[in-house]
């Protein structure tokens, strides 16, 4: 408090920014992406090559990215917002109409030097559109319904373009994220117990028009996985086994056999947390799940220290957002929630959600550095 | 100002709320990943170790059955089997109609291999055809390049190098069927064979040895990656028979002038069998890839069964080859002695049953010795009818008539030696005093093996002694058997005077088997014949004077001849029966000589070297 009543002010220049820069926060996002590196190179049985190098140079490329993310004026993100919800939602609907085919889902776009999955790139922009548009709406305002109508939008547009995809993980992610910033906003909890029950009332519905046969099949797995060991409940058993046999301190570094001999799959994207489980055991485990908590930390208290609602919201959503691939994919790899095909964070071989963790990463920066901006309301 | 406070203050307090509930989905993953990674550690421990590790067996080498001088009876040959690796072949009628080329391989066999591949994982070797000769692996190893995924391994197969003459002793290895399958990890084994009789049965256990194993670690398609543990397999153990491959190759042939015959041939003081034969033999090497329908039925239905080992399995009356029991049972009993003497009149009546004498003018009034050397029947009538047939089977018994003797392959049978309670017990009925009479002669219910007679002549000639033969003289170079002997309790002048009687029966003219006798000094043997009938003689055959020649094979008297060498000092004991071979004298007993001649010609108990060792 004796800061915000120090410096308020609504601009500031470059060096200004470097100085602000918090430094430990990004020591800590580092540690968590070589921790990645690691477990990427235990996966390929030993090797940089295939994923570990592409993790580490995919973490370069995002780091400049997340520094410059930092640097750009928090206006201009706040400004952006509704442009780049749009471009999120135009990507979004192109990869319906001419995206790639891969693993029968329609998810990416071919930019030539990477896939981008603009469903990644949503999260992030769904909440920097929400964190937008709650900034500039009241205590008060929030009790009618008429102000949510517009956030409902946002929300509801982006899930329906992916379900069509169809990505249950994301669509799921995106509501949850959304729903914590209304949280966060003050929507009255009764609302969140009505929109539960509702959300309870439609699985039937759901069920019957919506899902998939593969995602009815992942859930009947979820419940019954021993009922078919060598189909699809195969990858959760197997996992289940790999995370067990690695006991308190693990096989060791490379030693992990179910990963190794591929009884595990799609070791280096979703059962990545498996594979490092198994090698450095419960301990090893609680230890990354710390890492996630240390950034869970900052998250909270860069938004505690933001003197503006709009950053408040967007680190706070941010790293709702960033807890909730970690939620889903570690309960998912546990047996806890069926497979819905969410990468753990930093962690999982892939290009598109790192980027986009990293970007996420790079708004909260944003956020501390210009904590002290006091955005006006209108 | 007031409204942004109380915004942040509402946002405060729900982001500590959010916050508390993070921390507590946090809490709850820790939760599941320590029950999982500690309170179910063992448990996915076990499962991932079942996942990771495979077993592989190594192959034991079935041990070699050998005769007593090393030669060998059963022995593995090479055996070159085709594989095919599923996950190698893009064509399977391609590939079979190539392998066709050089292999025969009916629609049936393919079938199988189909079935085979099925069943099994893609990189899993199936076994298409073994057996294959040299030409046909070169022709295959030479045509590789056009049969993708095919290969060729050496393995081991069971050979019998003198096949027909040693088949019943050493018996055959065949497929394991379900009522002999275990637990022994070798059974997995591909083309593993189990004893399925004789020697290769009986010490299946010594012989198969123990399947090695190697832990190694597989993926999850199961392929090998590295090798764990190994244990080396263990080799089976060499049994080495008492049998003398050269005696026995001998027997088999004297045997084979008869249609129907079988002989054993062993050491009365030890119980070593050095030949035991059963003619005609059968070819145990074609078992070792399943005999064909033809070949089996013709072994089947051959009027001699081949298959059968008569030395252990055939049951005869004994027929006169009987009188030293019913002899010994009468000096024991006391109501003969050497000088005791009856009269033969061709004919004993006993009521008004009358029971002739193979001699039908009668021998007239003759003592023990004569009775046995010109085998009167009536004599033997005349003390049967004192002694009863309890006292007759007591000695019998003594001798090992009428129960197993407990050689060392299995099939064998325990003969029979009727008494009261058998009678009662088969029929119901009492024991008549006619069945008496004709026992005493080795008629009637009385049965015994050849293996039978010769352990029944040998306890007579070693004064005595419970010896039981045996044929496993080795396992791995440890003795395989002790021998226990008894003593029966029969007094030795009792024995001599019977001996005596045995030898006047080839020594001396009158006796039964002059002709037979073995020239040669110092292999004289002694010995007793034996025609037993099959069929009772009937008035109207006898009146006219029907010759047992004439009769259908089937019904015509069986030949028995049992006998001891050397006459002085017996150490060899034979026993040979001709199927409806008619006559003892005449037909078994020019066999028996043959073979004891052999048998002391070998010296196989060592005699004639003992004697020059004395000598020094």
């Amino acid at each position: 408090m004796k800061q915000a009543a120090v410096g308020q002010k609504d601009s500031m220049n470059i060096t200004e920014r470097i100085f602000q820069f918090n430094w430990s926060y990004l020591f800590f996002i580092t540690v968590v992406a070589v921790v990645g590196y690691f477990a990427l190179y235990s996966a390929a049985g030993g090797d940089s090559d295939p994923w570990a190098s592409r993790h580490a140079i995919r973490y370069g490329i995002g780091l400049v990215g997340l520094i410059i993310v930092a640097m750009i004026d928090l206006k201009v993100w706040q400004a952006l917002a509704y442009p780049l919800y749009a471009l999120g939602l135009l990507l979004l609907i192109i990869v319906e109409i001419k995206g790639q085919i891969g693993m029968g889902a329609q998810r990416w776009i071919n930019l030539g030097f990477m896939n981008l999955q603009p469903s990644e790139v949503m999260k992030i922009v769904v909440i920097l559109a929400l964190a937008r548009y709650f900034s500039r709406v009241t205590v008060e305002e929030v009790r009618n319904p008429k102000t949510l109508l517009v956030p409902l939008a946002l929300i509801g547009m982006p899930t329906l373009l992916v379900l069509i995809q169809p990505d249950l993980g994301t669509a799921l992610m995106i509501i949850m994220a959304g729903a914590a910033i209304f949280f966060l906003s003050g929507l009255p909890y009764i609302w969140f117990a009505g929109a539960a029950g509702g959300a309870l009332a439609m699985i039937p519905i759901a069920w019957q028009f919506f899902l998939h046969d593969y995602q009815k099949n992942r859930v009947m797995t979820f419940l019954n996985p021993e009922n078919d060991p060598l189909g699809t409940g195969y990858h959760i058993t197997q996992s289940k086994i790999a995370l067990g046999s690695g006991g308190l301190t693990g096989k060791g570094f490379l030693e992990g056999t179910q990963s190794r001999l591929n009884f595990l799959p799609e070791k280096q994207t979703d059962f990545i947390f498996t594979l490092f489980a198994e090698e450095w055991g419960f301990i090893g485990g609680c230890v990354l799940m710390g890492l996630f908590i240390v950034l869970m930390i900052y998250g909270y208290l860069i938004a505690f220290r933001s003197n503006n609602s709009f950053g408040r919201l967007l680190a706070l959503g941010l790293t709702t957002n960033f807890l909730l691939y970690v939620f889903i994919n570690i309960s998912m790899v546990m047996g806890l929630i069926p497979v819905v095909g969410v990468p753990l964070p930093m962690i999982s071989n892939g290009g598109s959600a790192m980027l986009s963790v990293l970007f996420g990463f790079g708004l909260i920066m944003c956020v501390y550095i210009h904590r002290d901006y006091k955005l006006l309301r209108r | 100002m007031s409204n942004d406070t109380d915004r942040f203050k509402v946002f405060s307090r729900r982001a500590m709320v959010l916050g508390a509930a993070k921390l507590a989905v946090f809490g709850g993953l820790a939760a599941r990943l320590g029950y999982l990674q500690i309170a179910e550690q063992k448990r996915f421990q076990t499962l991932s170790d079942k996942n990771r590790i495979g077993h592989r067996l190594l192959a034991a080498s079935r041990g070699q059955i050998t005769d007593r001088f090393g030669v060998p009876l059963a022995v593995n040959n090479q055996n070159f089997r085709a594989f095919l690796i599923p996950e190698q072949v893009e064509d399977y009628d391609l590939l079979f109609k190539n392998l066709r080329q050089f292999v025969v391989l009916t629609d049936f066999e393919i079938e199988e291999i189909k079935i085979d591949i099925k069943r099994q994982s893609r990189f899993t070797p199936v076994l298409v055809k073994e057996g294959l000769n040299w030409e046909q692996t070169a022709q295959i190893e030479f045509h590789l390049p056009e049969l993708p995924g095919v290969f060729v391994e050496e393995g081991e197969v069971r050979n019998y190098p003198i096949s027909d003459s040693t088949a019943h002793i050493v018996g055959y290895v065949g497929r394991v069927n379900e009522n002999e399958m275990t637990d022994d990890p070798i059974m997995s084994m591909p083309g593993f064979r189990i004893g399925k009789t004789g020697i290769e049965k009986e010490y299946d256990l010594a012989l198969r040895g123990h399947a090695g194993s190697i832990r190694t670690e597989v993926n999850a398609v199961g392929r090998e990656i590295r090798e764990l543990e190994r244990e080396d397999s263990k080799d089976g153990a060499r049994v080495m028979l008492t049998i003398d491959a050269e005696l026995q190759n001998y027997c088999q042939t004297v045997l084979a002038k008869e249609k129907s015959a079988s002989a054993v041939v062993m050491d009365a003081y030890t119980g070593e069998v050095y030949a035991l034969c059963s003619s005609p033999g059968f070819d145990p090497n074609l078992f070792t890839y399943g005999i064909s329908t033809e070949q089996w039925e013709e072994l089947l239905n051959h009027p001699a069964l081949p298959l059968n080992n008569k030395a252990i399995a055939g049951s005869y009356p004994p027929g006169s080859t009987f009188k030293m029991i019913t002899a010994l049972a009468g000096l024991k009993d006391g109501i003969i002695d050497a000088n005791t003497t009856h009269y033969c009149s061709g004919v004993h009546t006993v009521g008004r049953d009358k029971f002739h004498c193979h001699k039908l003018s009668g021998h007239g009034n003759t003592n023990l010795i004569g009775a046995l050397q010109q085998s009167c029947d009536v004599y033997f009538y005349k003390i049967s009818e004192q002694l009863g047939i309890e006292k007759i089977a007591d000695m019998a018994r003594r001798f090992g008539l009428g129960e197993k003797l407990g050689i060392d392959i299995p099939g064998e049978r325990s003969g029979l030696v009727p008494d009261h309670d058998w009678k009662r017990g088969r029929y119901g009925s009492k024991w008549q005093l006619g069945e008496t009479i004709v026992a005493s002669i080795g008629q009637g219910y009385l049965l015994a093996t050849p293996l039978q007679l010769a352990t029944m002549t040998a306890r007579l000639v070693n004064g005595g002694k419970t010896i039981s033969p045996y044929l496993a003289k080795s396992i791995d170079g440890k003795p395989a058997r002790q021998q226990k002997m008894v003593d029966i309790g029969i007094p030795k002048n009792h024995l001599d005077l019977v001996i005596r009687g045995m030898n006047a029966v080839t020594m001396s003219k009158k006796g039964t088997a002059w002709d037979a006798r073995i020239k040669e000094s110092g292999f004289e043997m002694g010995g007793k014949s034996g025609t037993s009938q099959v069929k009772r003689i009937t008035r109207a055959q006898r009146a006219a004077g029907v010759k047992n020649e004439d009769l259908p094979w089937k019904d015509r008297h069986h030949a028995l001849f049992v006998a001891h060498a050397p006459i002085n000092d017996p150490r060899y004991v034979c026993a040979v029966v001709v199927e409806h071979g008619v006559g003892g004298s005449s037909v078994a007993a020019p066999l028996a000589h043959d073979i004891m001649l052999e048998v002391q010609r070998r010296d196989l108990a060592g005699i004639t070297k003992k004697d020059e060792d004395t000598k020094i």
